[in-house]
C-alpha cells in the first residue's frame, strides 16, 4: 500500500503573535516551524500504515526551500520519499490543490491512500484535501480519528473503514481504495524522531517541482491581530491563603 | 438571483449554528435586496421548513430521498449544485461547522469555484467580495477578496445570537437530483455510541483543566479530586496530551474539544489562543497560575496567583470543611 501525506510548514506560535510590517505573515523571528498538529498525526499514520500493510510512504509539501526541514522531519519519523513543490509565494487553497494534484499525477507509481490534515493550522481553509480528491476522482472522508483496512474477497479492492467523532459518539464510513482521508489530531500519538532516524533523514533525496500559481480565487489582502478585550480580571488572592475566596466564588456560582 | 443557504440538521432539529448563520445571511440578503432561500436535504425533513420561514427564508428547495437519511457530504454537495444551476444564486452560504465547511468544499471542488471558510464579515462588491475570515483558530483574522460567481462561503456563527424574523410560510420547491453511486459512496454506514464514563466533558457544568504547570501525570490526581467534588470533568492543554499525561479526548482547544461550562478552572495553562478557542464559551473562567503576567489572565474573570500544587489542595480542604 503506497501512502502520500501532505504537510504544510507553519510557525509554532505561543500566546502572543506579532505580524510582519507588511501584515502578510506572522513575524517568525524567534519562532520555530513544524507541520500542523493534524498533519503530524497524518505523518505518524502514514508510517504506521506502510509498516503494517507493506509499501512506501511519501511526504509532500508546497512551500519555500526552508520547508525541506519539515520533509526531513517526516523522514526522521519514518517516511520513505520526499517531494517539495518549491515556491516563495503563499498559495491559496485552489492553486495549492491544483499543484498537489499535478504532482501526484506526475509520479510513476499511483498512491493507494492520500492523507491530509482536516484543516491547515494557519489558513484553515478546510478544502485542499477535498479538492484533490475530486480532481483525482477519489472518495474522501474528512475528520478521521481512526482508520482501518480490510482486503476485499479474493484479494479484491481493499476497503477502508474510517471513524469520525461527533458529539454523539462515532460515525463509520467505508470506502474502497484509492481514497483520500483528512486526519484529525488524536488519531495517534506522533513519535519523537530517533537519532538514527534523524541521521538517515539528512541524506534522503528530495524530488523538487516548481508549481504554477494560476487563478487565485481567494486572495489574501492582509492579516489582522484581533483586538484583545480589555482585561478586568479579579485577583482573588495569592497562594493557598486564597482558598476561602475561591470557595466563596464556587458558592456564588451555586456549585458548592 | 438569491442568497442560497445550506441547512444543517440532526435528528429533526436544525443546528443552532445554522440559525445563527441564517440571521447573518438574512441581513446580507436585505442589504442586497435579494430573497433568502434555503436548501434542505434529508429523508424526513419537510417538518423543518416552517421553522426556516421563522428565520426569514422565503423559499425552501427541498430534497427528500431515503438514500439521504444519513449524512453524505458529496451527495449533499451534488444537491446544492443542482439548486445552484436552477436558481443562479449570488452567493451560497453555510455555517462555519465541520459539516457545512465540508459540504461547501465539495461544492467548490465540483464547480471549480473558490470557497472561503469561517467568514466573520462580508462586504459584497461588484466583482470580488471583501471578507474577513478566521485564521489560526481565531488567533488571527484575514482580510481577503473572494472571487467567483456565485460566492461560496461559510459564516463563523458561534458568536451570533439567532434572531427569528418571520416572513410567513416559505414556498416549497421540490427538487429531485439524479444522485450517482459515486455521489453516495461516502456516507455514514453505522454508528458507535460513546462510552459513558462519568460526566462527559461537553456536558459537565465545571471543567477543571490542567496545563504544563501541572508537571506530570500524577499531578492530575488533585485536579481529578477537585473535579469530583464539583461534579465536573477534567480537561487539559495540548502540551499535556503531547507529554502523554492525559488522553487526547480530554484536550480542550482548536484541535481538541470545545466546551462551554458554567465554570472553567484553568490550572497551569498559559492561555494560547488555540487553547482558549476551546473554552471561550465558558460563563466564568477561574485561573490558577504562578505567573501574574500570564496571557490567560486577560481572558479570565477571576484568578489566584501562585503554585497550583498548594492552591488546589487548600481549595479541596476548604470545600470539604464547608460541606462537612
Ligand atoms: C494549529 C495549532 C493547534 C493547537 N491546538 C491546541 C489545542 O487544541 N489545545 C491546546 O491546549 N493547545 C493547542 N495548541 C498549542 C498551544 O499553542 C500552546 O502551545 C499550548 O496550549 C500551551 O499549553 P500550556 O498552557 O499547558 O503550556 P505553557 O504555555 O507552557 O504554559 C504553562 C503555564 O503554567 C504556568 N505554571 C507553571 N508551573 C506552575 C505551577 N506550579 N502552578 C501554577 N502555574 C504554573 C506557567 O506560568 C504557564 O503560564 C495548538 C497549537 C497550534 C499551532
Ligand atoms: N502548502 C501546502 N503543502 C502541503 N500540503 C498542504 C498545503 N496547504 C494545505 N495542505 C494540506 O491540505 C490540508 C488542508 O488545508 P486547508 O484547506 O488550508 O485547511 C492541510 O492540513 C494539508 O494536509
Amino acid at each position: 500500500m503506497d501512502i502520500l501525506v501532505c504537510i504544510k510548514r507553519v510557525p509554532v506560535t505561543g500566546a502572543k503573535v506579532t505580524l510582519t510590517a507588511d501584515e502578510q505573515a506572522i513575524d517568525a523571528g524567534y519562532l520555530s516551524f513544524a507541520p500542523g498538529p493534524h498533519e503530524e498525526c497524518a505523518i505518524e499514520e502514514a508510517v504506521q500504515i506502510a509498516k503494517k500493510h507493506g509499501g512506501r510512504s511519501t511526504a509532500l509539501t508546497l512551500g519555500p526551500d526552508t520547508a525541506v526541514e519539515q520533509l526531513r522531519y517526516a523522514a526522521s519519523m519514518g517516511v520513505d520519499d520526499l517531494i517539495l513543490l518549491e515556491t516563495d509565494e503563499e498559495f491559496p487553497p485552489m492553486p495549492t490543490a491544483r499543484a498537489i494534484t499535478a504532482a501526484i499525477q506526475a509520479q510513476e507509481r499511483p498512491f493507494d491512500v492520500l492523507l491530509f490534515g482536516n484543516e491547515s493550522a494557519d489558513a484553515g481553509g478546510y478544502q485542499v484535501g477535498i479538492r484533490v480528491a475530486h480532481a483525482l476522482g477519489m472518495p474522501v472522508v474528512t475528520g478521521v480519528k481512526k482508520l482501518e483496512f480490510a482486503d476485499g474477497a479474493d484479494g479484491g479492492t481493499t476497503v477502508a473503514t474510517a471513524h469520525r467523532q461527533t458529539p454523539d459518539g462515532w460515525e463509520l464510513y467505508e470506502v474502497p481504495l484509492p481514497a483520500v482521508f483528512t486526519i484529525k489530531e488524536g488519531i495517534n500519538v506522533p513519535r519523537y524522531p530517533s537519532i538514527p532516524g534523524k541521521l538517515k533523514a539528512k541524506k534522503k533525496p528530495i524530488q523538487r517541482i516548481t508549481p504554477e500559481m494560476g487563478a487565485v480565487g481567494l486572495e489574501k489582502v492582509r492579516l489582522v491581530v484581533p483586538e484583545a478585550e480589555a482585561s478586568d480580571v479579579n485577583i482573588l488572592g495569592h497562594g493557598a491563603a486564597a482558598a476561602p475566596q475561591v470557595v466563596e466564588l464556587l458558592a456564588e456560582l451555586g456549585l458548592v | 438571483m438569491t442568497i442560497l443557504t445550506l441547512i444543517e440538521h440532526e435528528q429533526g432539529i436544525i443546528d443552532p449554528q445554522t440559525l445563527s448563520m441564517l440571521t447573518a445571511a438574512r441581513g446580507l440578503a436585505q442589504e442586497q435586496d435579494l430573497p433568502l432561500h434555503a436548501v434542505l436535504i434529508g429523508a424526513n425533513v419537510s417538518g423543518l421548513a416552517a421553522e426556516l420561514g421563522e428565520y426569514g427564508v422565503t423559499a425552501v428547495h427541498m430534497i427528500e430521498q431515503d438514500a439521504l437519511a444519513d449524512f453524505a457530504p458529496n451527495a449533499w454537495a451534488a444537491c446544492v449544485v443542482e439548486v445552484m444551476g436552477a436558481e443562479k444564486p449570488t452567493a451560497v452560504i453555510g455555517a462555519g461547522t465541520e459539516r457545512s465547511n465540508e459540504v461547501m468544499a465539495h461544492v467548490g471542488a465540483r464547480t471549480d469555484l473558490p470557497f472561503a471558510a469561517n467568514c466573520l464579515t462580508i462586504q459584497p462588491e461588484d466583482d470580488a467580495w471583501f471578507v474577513k475570515r478566521v485564521r489560526w483558530g481565531g488567533t488571527l483574522h484575514e482580510e481577503a477578496r473572494l472571487y467567483g460567481d456565485p460566492k461560496l462561503l461559510t459564516i463563523a456563527a458561534l458568536g451570533i445570537e439567532p434572531e427569528p424574523s418571520s416572513s410567513g410560510a416559505p414556498e416549497i420547491i421540490s427538487v429531485t437530483p439524479n444522485l450517482s453511486d459515486a455521489d453516495l459512496l461516502v456516507r455514514v454506514v453505522s454508528r458507535i455510541e460513546p462510552e459513558r464514563k462519568g460526566i462527559s466533558l461537553t456536558d459537565a457544568p465545571v471543567v477543571v483543566s490542567g496545563g504544563r504547570g501541572v508537571g506530570s501525570a500524577e499531578g492530575f490526581v488533585i485536579l481529578e479530586e477537585l473535579a469530583g467534588l464539583l461534579e465536573g470533568a477534567v480537561g487539559c492543554s495540548r502540551v499535556v496530551t503531547n507529554n502523554g499525561w492525559r488522553p487526547h479526548a480530554e484536550q480542550i482547544g482548536q484541535t481538541g474539544t470545545r466546551v462551554a461550562p458554567e465554570l472553567y478552572i484553568a490550572c497551569g495553562i498559559s492561555g494560547a489562543s488555540q487553547h482558549m478557542s476551546g473554552c471561550s464559551g465558558a460563563k466564568h473562567i477561574l485561573t490558577i497560575n504562578s505567573d501574574s503576567e500570564a496571557a490567560i489572565l486577560a481572558k479570565s474573570d477571576t484568578a489566584v496567583i501562585g503554585d497550583l500544587h498548594e492552591i488546589i489542595p487548600a481549595v479541596i480542604a476548604e470545600i470539604r470543611k464547608k460541606t462537612a
